[in-house]
């Protein structure tokens, strides 16, 4: 039995147990056909020519999670940013594991999408929210959005900002020869509420692993939401993130994205404009080896005037690794004076590596400015031997120049332990030693 | 200090320095003058190490060792500097850490620890104040949007942290004005001992005003043609370069 067969036959199954006449269930009704019908995309899809999903299709993935795995914290504390107090909201296998979290109702819901589910003091926001930003057309998101039960549920009222940074966290014991996980998170960010989260998928054996991961997102006028997405996981581990925003007048959204390791990552970033004076950062750095796949698709849609969106990649390609980056922006007829940005630059290390990379602009108003940039290279000989000839040896040299070459994406990260931790993966990566934080 | 002997170099099958000798001891200040595409950037880079460049007959001596299967780092190590004609942009990395990197690798070559922060601090102080360079440039970004003449008194900067023992400065009076020309020679100047030596290759007279070389040589066509006194730069200023092209022709 292939993958998409084991999941729709499960759906029945799944519905055991849960609130059948609850409004999101319908939600999952619809979706699940919509996956019947389409199923996995394929290497014919236009969005997948680059990523093939095939081989994972063939794995045998245990679709429900276990109960709770008891995990000790000081096994796992690496995972975690651990140098600064944050919240945590921490699954283990797909559960939630209250053990290692630290949730809060305390002006701000730093909680559960299962609460959020159950609770009537949620239902409201469930209503407003939930799936609204989601695609209901893309397959993957159907299937998340059919088997959607658990994940983070972050709630952050009118002018209201959590006292710390929130941290989301998935980790894979392994216990399972091979898993499939769907979390579901939803993140409200009302009128000039702010927030910091950071998110990552961990996980902890060289057991196979399969994420297929839905967050919305949602800012409401003058919201701040600084979202951080740590991709650094085993060669075993593929992730397909599934991120939708949808954004407020003056609002700045600000997605990093850092993709160091993994078998195979697929992101699908969407930023959804309704509203004027917004802002959208989009910012990714991406360094892989060996055969680690990585495939960045972000769609800016500009729907209203006066708006603004950057995008800023870096991606830097050794070994077999590949990697694809697909910006598409689209910007309204009514959206005059957009101002839209992406850059994409790469360096591929190896003769084996390979970017695909294309800018897809969809521009329907006259008065705007648009402008994309990309760039595939390798590193500098001349800047080598000039680093070189200062005595810094060659594999310092040529981390330096990475260093570099990834510094403007680093740079804007607003959380200095955060940015001091990905600093250290990337050095590791590198296998050196910085005199310094960049 | 340094002795070059019958080097022969080379890219891509077309021979650039074509067998030159030349010795050069310690406290000396050496000057090689000679027309475009001479060699001298290519002499100069050969000794830096520049992997680019075919080494085949020939040999370079440093206090007496062969710098010959040397990597660019090593001959760091060892004391080689290069003052780059064109100074490459590294956006990302400040002048200070890349100081700080440059310093404590050549450190960790040699078996030394990092050298301690208070004590980093106060040389980047005193060397930047030297070369009267403003404490705000050295958080600016590597060279990037440098003009011509902050990138050559950065190349200088670099020369006074790095301490070297042999200084190959290439071109660096182009794109200085006066004032800056005076500012680096000075500092140069400065670095000059009993221990060190110093290479300047230029087009011009007009740094050797200021940098007073005890030895002059003219390189043509990948060869030292001629070697004189600082005299022999007056002479060169007065006539071109045109002479010694006859005169070699003969």
């Amino acid at each position: 039995m292939d993958l998409k067969e084991k999941l729709v036959s499960s759906f029945m199954a799944f519905e055991d147990g849960l609130d059948l006449d609850h409004p999101v269930h319908e939600e999952r009704n619809t979706a699940i056909k919509n996956f019947e019908t389409k199923g996995f995309p394929t290497k014919k899809d236009e969005a997948w020519k680059y990523t093939s999903l095939r081989g994972l299709q063939k794995v045998d993935f245990s679709i429900f999670p276990k109960q709770e795995t008891s995990l000790e914290y000081k096994d796992v504390k690496k995972y975690f940013l651990h140098e600064i107090d944050t919240y945590k909201i921490v699954f283990v296998d797909g559960v939630y594991s209250s053990y290692l979290s630290e949730t809060t109702h305390d002006g701000v819901d730093v909680c559960l999408m299962s609460s959020a589910f159950s609770k009537p003091m949620f239902q409201q926001v469930i209503e407003v929210y939930f799936n609204k930003a989601a695609s209901k057309e893309e397959s993957l998101t159907s299937l998340n959005t059919a088997f959607c039960k658990e994940g983070a549920y972050i709630y952050i009222p009118k002018n209201k900002m959590p006292k710390k940074p929130i941290q989301i966290l998935h980790l894979a014991t392994g216990n399972e020869a091979a898993l499939m996980l769907q979390p579901r998170n939803l993140i409200v960010a009302e009128d000039n509420a702010e927030v910091q989260i950071i998110e990552r998928h961990q996980s902890l054996t060289s057991n196979e692993v399969f994420t297929n991961s839905v967050t919305e997102i949602f800012a409401g006028k003058d919201a701040i939401v600084d979202y951080y997405k740590v991709q650094n996981d085993e060669s075993t581990a593929s992730l397909v993130d599934n991120t939708y925003i949808s954004q407020k007048d003056s609002s700045v959204v600000k997605v990093h994205t850092f993709s160091l390791g993994g078998k195979l990552i697929r992101n699908n970033l969407n930023f959804y404009q309704n509203g004027e004076r917004i802002d959208s950062t989009l910012k990714g750095v991406t360094i892989l080896a060996d055969k680690q796949h990585v495939d960045h698709h972000t769609l800016v849609h500009h729907a209203q005037p006066n708006c603004e969106s950057h995008q800023d990649y870096k991606g830097i390609f050794g070994d077999s690794s590949t990697g694809v980056f697909n910006g598409k922006i689209i910007v309204d007829k009514i959206a005059q004076k957009t101002d839209a940005f992406q850059q994409n630059n790469n360096i591929l290390l190896s003769d084996k590596s390979t970017i695909n990379s294309k800018p897809q602009l969809e521009i329907f108003a006259d008065d705007v400015k648009c402008s994309h940039g990309c760039t595939i290279g390798q590193l500098d000989e001349e800047a080598l031997f000039y680093l070189r000839s200062r005595g810094i040896p060659k594999k310092e040299a040529k981390a330096l120049l990475m260093y570099a070459f990834a510094n403007n994406v680093l740079e804007s990260v607003r959380i200095p332990e955060l940015k001091a931790r990905i600093n250290k993966i990337i050095a590791d990566k590198l296998g050196v030693r910085m005199g310094f934080d960049l | 200090m340094l002795e070059i002997k019958n080097l022969h170099a080379s890219v891509e099958d077309k021979e650039i320095l074509k067998g030159i000798d030349l010795k050069v001891n310690a406290g000396e200040v050496h000057a090689i003058m000679g027309p475009n595409g001479s060699g001298k950037s290519t002499l100069a880079e050969v000794i830096a190490g520049q992997e680019e460049f075919e080494v085949g007959e020939g040999s370079i001596l440093l206090e007496g060792e062969d710098l010959e299967e040397l990597s660019p780092e090593e001959r760091a190590h060892k004391g080689v500097f290069l003052s780059f004609q064109y100074p490459v942009e590294i956006p990302g990395v400040s002048v200070t850490n890349f100081m700080k990197t440059a310093i404590n690798e050549s450190r960790k070559a040699q078996g030394l620890e990092d050298m301690p922060a208070n004590e980093m601090l106060k040389k980047i102080r005193e060397k930047s104040e030297m070369l009267e360079i403003d404490r705000k440039f050295l958080s600016r970004s590597l060279n990037e949007g440098f003009s011509g003449g902050e990138k050559k008194r950065n190349e200088i900067f670099q020369m006074a942290m790095m301490e070297p023992k042999l200084a190959i400065l290439d071109e660096t009076d182009s794109g200085l004005d006066i004032d800056a020309l005076r500012i680096v020679a000075n500092g140069v100047n400065k670095l000059r001992s009993k221990d060190n030596a110093i290479i300047v290759i230029t087009h011009y007279q007009r740094l050797l005003e200021y940098i007073v070389p005890d030895f002059v040589h003219v390189l043509h066509n990948g060869k030292i043609v001629k070697s004189g006194t600082k005299e022999l730069a007056l002479e060169l200023e007065e006539k071109g370069y045109d002479w010694l092209k006859e005169e070699t022709a003969v």
